[in-house]
């Protein structure tokens, strides 16, 4: 066993962990990094290529920019968090630079608001050694450990090379494990599973918005890409007809015509209608989209291809861990929550904080729960006796048995992501889906049990289950449609719900609405 | 899916063992080892990070399969995302000038799907 005492411990390993290392380390505390995967190529971000939002410190823009953002937030936004965000993100995203190759902004100046995520994620690894953190890829955490009091003072997982356990002891601990795809294939996101859902409600904290969670993104069936060039695609059955699939301004309209057509058969795109000067320098922008179709043979731009279109669950929805203060605390003494881990909605509300606004909040909120956990782990005790937190998978309550993970994770995924359920949420459909979580959910508490590479999976596979159980709780508590929450048997937006909901629970799940204003955090 | 280690170019440097967001690769005597294979993401990170390029992956997210690589490498397919990428140039070698490119092309194209769209409906109204 690997054993070890630090300041600040970070668990994850994307654009928010390595922010969070960076500000924890320039306030002075030791940091440790624990990932699954290897920070550089985590998640979803090293894949990507996320545009940050980008208003520059000019009063008027940015009162417009928070205005704009809190209408699209359906009622559940904050515009204090908003204006925080954009000047954190304004202040601090240009520092990258000695680790990052910024482009031209065509104008003489630097490009910097949009970067791209290999290089991105490489230079925020090299910045965060650089101002200290020690870095430790392929260690997942399985679980946090508390005092006798329940705070939360350190980790313990496994080495996934040796296969040894490991623990960090901690004076503050931050959650940056990324949203939950629910393995759906979208390029990133496999390691996305919610185990920072699983670990934070095993340690008593709650989720909020977990019902904004159904948003998609358009690739060839055979990989998921980045989605630059199909934009203007147009659509066509098997016979080669032409589908009048609503554009993608329409919002829901456009997954719900696409996903209508794809239960109905195989769908195909074409991008003759491409703008003109894309194909000249799509290789130079998004060169891992190219190669998705050079090396099917596949001229991109000529030839007509399958597509489906791949969940992405809570990571562009805005559901996560509840923040409990201006300081990303969890609720729980010692635990933080930052980027695509935590709730989105005071900056995105029900709507998708996809793309600008969720990096500027990953960026924001990494450095706002590093700064902070920092500022807490200075003169935090160090010796108490250390519970660990663990649960499903790990302490099963019942005899062992052999669980079939992988038919569970198709089953769970399938329940959050088949077009006919996601696109039409129905009582009936939900409540099926509840029954069913439940069942696995049962199965996996109380007989799953494994140790080594093995734990991580199965821990993996009871966040998914877990993190899919309140989705779909909040989904049936939720009888109105609002943002990303589309209910087929309640069309409209009802003026009574126009608050957050927040949920949690292991063994039995609850949901219950914010509507007392005095629970609600000031900026 | 991980598709190729290509042995005569691959100079044990661990790369890819060190990247791999999915323990695919295995430290090795001579080279690294792909140990698990299955669990290859096609994410593609592991091209980027071989400076030699030696490793190729298949586009498709269920299969390793690929032609000969000889073929591969004739159509200048291996390395290409790291050549496109301009991953190991210099930083002022304007690498990422065409990057801005990315927000107006996208806009662009969702222009293009509603002006297509209102003007099919125009017609059929």
């Amino acid at each position: 066993m690997s054993a070890t005492t630090t300041d600040v411990l970070i668990i994850g390993g994307g654009m928010a962990a390595a922010w969070a290392a960076i500000a924890a380390a320039e306030a002075g505390a030791k940091v440790v990094v624990v990932d699954k995967g290897a920070m550089g190529t985590s998640g979803v971000t090293a894949t990507g290529g996320p545009g940050h939002w980008w208003v520059p410190p000019d009063p008027a823009l940015r009162r417009e920019a928070i205005a704009r953002q809190t209408a699209k937030a359906a009622g559940l936004g904050d515009p204090a968090w908003m204006e925080r965000i954009i000047e954190l993100t304004w202040r601090h995203l240009p520092t990258i630079a000695p680790w990052y190759p910024f482009g031209s902004d065509g104008q003489g100046g630097r490009f910097i608001n949009g970067v791209r995520g290999p290089e991105y994620m490489r230079a925020l690894r090299a910045f965060a050694a650089a101002r200290g953190a020690e870095i430790r890829d392929h260690h997942p955490a399985l679980e946090l450990m508390a005092d006798p009091d329940g705070r939360v003072i350190g980790a313990r997982g496994v080495s996934l090379r040796d296969e040894q356990p490991w623990a960090v002891r901690a004076g503050a601990v931050v959650l940056a494990t990324g949203g939950a795809a629910f393995r759906s294939g979208l390029i990133g996101s496999h390691g996305c599973t919610g185990d920072g859902h699983l670990m934070a409600a095993e340690a008593g904290a709650r989720l909020s918005g977990m019902e904004f969670s159904i948003a998609y993104s358009l690739s060839p069936s055979w990989a998921s890409t980045r989605t630059l060039p199909y934009t203007g695609a147009r659509f066509y059955d098997a016979d080669g007809h032409e589908l009048d699939i609503a554009p993608p301004r329409a919002g829901h309209a456009h997954y719900q015509t696409l996903g209508a057509a794809m239960l109905a058969g195989p769908v195909f795109a074409d991008l003759i209608d491409a703008p003109r000067e894309l194909p000249g320098v799509l290789r130079r922008i998004q060169p891992l989209t190219a190669a998705t179709f050079a090396r099917r043979g596949i001229d991109l731009f000529r030839d007509r291809f399958p597509v489906r279109l791949f969940g992405e669950g809570t990571l562009r929805g805005t559901g996560g861990i509840d923040l409990d203060d201006a300081d990303c605390r969890t609720g729980v003494p010692g635990l933080f929550a930052a980027g695509d881990a935590a709730t989105r909605e005071r900056v995105a509300g029900a709507s998708s904080g996809g793309g600008a606004v969720n990096s500027a909040w990953a960026l924001s909120s990494g450095r706002i729960a590093g700064a902070a956990a920092a500022g807490e782990a200075v003169g935090a005790r160090r010796n108490a006796p250390a519970r660990a937190l663990g649960q499903a998978g790990l302490h099963p309550g019942d005899t062992v048995r052999d669980i079939d993970g992988a038919d569970m994770i198709r089953r769970t995924g399938a329940s959050i992501h088949d077009y006919d359920k996601a696109f039409w949420r129905r009582e009936e459909t939900l409540s099926a889906s509840a029954a069913a979580l439940e069942a696995d959910w049962r199965a996996i508490a109380d007989h799953g049990h494994a140790t080594g590479r093995a734990a991580v999976e199965l821990r993996s596979t009871a966040a998914i289950v877990a993190t899919a159980r309140w989705v779909v709780a909040s989904a049936r508590a939720r009888r109105e449609t609002r943002g990303l929450h589309y209910r087929d048997d309640a069309r409209e937006a009802d003026p009574a719900q126009a608050h957050r909901l927040l949920s949690g629970g292991l063994d039995d799940v609850w949901v219950r609405p914010l509507t007392d204003a005095k629970e609600e955090i000031a900026a | 899916m991980i598709a190729y280690l290509i042995a005569e170019r691959c100079t044990n440097c661990a790369a890819c063992v060190a990247v791999c967001p999915a323990l695919v690769f295995d430290p090795g005597v001579a080279q690294p080892v792909v140990a698990r294979a299955d669990a290859c993401e096609t994410c593609y990170l592991c091209e980027l990070a071989c400076s030699e390029d030696a490793l190729y992956v298949a586009p498709e997210t269920d299969s390793h399969a690929a032609p000969p690589v000889t073929d591969l490498i004739a159509a200048g397919l291996v390395g290409q995302i790291r050549r496109d990428s301009g991953w190991n140039e210099p930083f002022d070698a304007g690498q990422l000038d065409d990057y801005r490119l990315l927000g107006p092309l996208l806009g662009a194209g969702v222009d293009i799907a509603t002006r297509r769209y209102e003007a099919r409906h125009a017609r059929q109204a």
